[in-house]
């Protein structure tokens, strides 16, 4: 069982390093800030793993970051927002790339 | 088939799985084409995953208080995972592509 | 085993570079949150769950707003993107001499238990059962007061910074947001279990890793998320049940450090009510850790009284 949680380990480490690649690629902000969400659920598997291999403190840790992970994300939609305060929500769409293909868009 | 092989399996089965599924989110993150596509691929498929993870990692828990963190951090993590999908997408909407 | 520590190292070292080397400063303050997601794994690792507690609170949470909040407000004031970094190359040497000698210093360490059978000889004297916050509040409790009242100091550091000099408003930008909406809806249903949580931590921190700090991290962010989906008013220094919140934690540790005087010393706290004492402290410690917190990340008053 350990070695094979171990080898999952290091496989979901991968996974994590892709996310990796995608913010430093990522062309809008989005695609960089649900890279971040990405680590942060890779870490919480990562420290369930932690957890069954014996570190018996890492669930909760894997409580706090799952509880927590969600507000980096929530500072970004608030910081993007016109005013600094606001909810993407209360904004409408208008044109925005809504309905039109990758290809149609500038990158 | 004993008890503790019968948990072994699940335990193997379902990480495994939950393993699989994270990749197809990662690997979804890298290739698809757009934003959209790759926020709705990371937020269905890593959830997923982590879900199975914590379901086969609870084969091996001790003590019931254990099991109930683990549904409690599979619950939050949906629900972190649910909004932060919500309300990126619907931002990145607004913005227009930039 | 060996193959993930070195992996996570590789990632750790990979994120901190991509942090300072990139152009554009959204990608770093990215690069940064991830980067305190892996560190906290590596405390894990290193077995030092406490810490990782911290990390995981502050550094992937509460920072990240904090950060983002700065990148926007840079954004809407129309600043210029600084330019790409070029390398310093006299702070470039520098840094890498004392890194060699950092490594050097590790590596010399001689292998040993540490103070690690100190700390246990002392433990049933300090009234806690979990090392670290014997340390924390018993046998090293003047490092602690001196943090809680930095955190403060850091605060009122804020407050000269608020729009037309009003410090007494609420902290922060007007939040606001739909109210049957995703954000409202997600204020709603988290800081329930967050509050759930951050006390457990607080109380479980007596035996196992957990306490004050990580607590009243998680506590902040509860009440920063309510604040920020637009259920609650931020707190303001104009009313003096919050300032009464800010200050109960270091002034109440203070004075329980001065009556120790009566039974040896400062901070000396008599092995009968030692976990007595201790529970006090970090309850009303976390109180005040949780509100300042908050209204750092808040931000200094900018819902413009005086305009």
């Amino acid at each position: 069982m350990n070695s094979w949680l171990a080898f999952v380990a290091v496989i979901l480490l991968g996974s994590l390093a892709a996310a990796l690649w995608r913010v430093w690629r990522g062309p809008e902000d989005a695609d960089r800030m649900m890279a971040a969400q990405l680590v942060g659920t890779a870490g919480v598997g990562l420290l369930l793993i932690l957890w069954a291999l014996g570190e018996k403190a890492a669930l909760d840790v894997a409580l706090v970051l799952a509880l927590l992970a969600a507000l980096a994300a929530v500072g970004f939609v608030k910081a993007t927002s016109p005013d600094g305060a606001g909810d993407p929500e209360e904004e409408s769409p208008d044109a925005g790339t809504l309905g039109t293909t990758p290809d149609e868009r500038t990158p | 088939m004993t008890l503790d092989l019968l948990r072994a399996l699940a335990s193997y089965v379902l990480t495994g799985a939950g393993l699989g599924f994270y990749l197809a989110g990662t690997l979804g993150l890298l290739r698809f084409p757009d934003t959209f596509s790759r926020l709705h691929a990371l937020t269905k498929a890593d959830n997923l995953g982590l879900g199975m993870l914590a379901l086969g990692l609870a084969f091996q828990a001790q003590t019931w208080a254990e099991v109930a963190k683990l549904a409690l951090i599979w619950a939050l993590a949906l629900l972190a995972a649910g909004t932060v999908a919500q309300l990126v997408s619907r931002s990145a909407l607004v913005r227009g592509g930039r | 085993m060996a193959v993930f520590d070195l992996a996570l190292c590789a990632l750790i070292l990979l994120a901190a570079t991509a942090a300072v080397a990139g152009p554009g400063m959204f990608r770093a303050v990215v690069f940064f949150v991830v980067y305190g997601v892996l560190i906290a794994l590596s405390w894990v690792r290193l077995g030092m769950p406490d810490v990782a507690l911290a990390e995981a609170a502050i550094g992937a949470g509460l920072t990240g707003i904090l950060l983002l909040g700065a990148v926007g407000r840079l954004a809407r004031a129309g600043a210029d993107e600084p330019e790409a970094p070029r390398i310093d190359w006299p702070v470039a040497l520098a840094t890498v001499a004392v890194a060699a000698l950092l490594v050097w210093a590790v590596l010399s360490i001689a292998p040993g238990p540490g103070l690690a059978p100190q700390v246990a000889g002392m433990l049933p004297r300090t009234g806690v059962e979990n090392p670290v916050t014997a340390v924390l509040l018993n046998l090293r409790a003047w490092d602690t007061l001196l943090e809680s009242v930095v955190l403060l100091a850091a605060l009122i550091g804020l407050w000269p910074l608020a729009r037309g000099g009003a410090w007494l408003e609420p902290a922060g930008p007007l939040h606001h947001a739909l109210p049957e909406g995703v954000l409202a809806g997600f204020g709603k249903l988290l800081p329930p279990v967050a509050l759930l949580v951050g006390v457990y931590l607080v109380w479980a921190g007596a035996s196992q890793p957990g306490g004050a700090f990580q607590g009243g991290t998680v506590l902040a962010a509860a009440g920063v998320l309510c604040i920020m989906a637009g259920l609650v008013r931020a707190p303001g220094m104009a009313e003096p049940l919050w300032r009464f919140a800010l200050l109960v934690g270091p002034a109440l540790f203070l004075a329980l450090g001065v009556a120790g005087l009566v039974s040896g010393g400062f901070l000396v706290f008599p092995q009968a009510l030692a976990k007595g004492i201790i529970l006090v402290i970090e309850m009303f410690l976390t109180l005040s850790i949780a509100v300042t917190l908050a209204l750092m990340v808040l931000g200094p008053p900018e819902s413009g009284a005086a305009q």
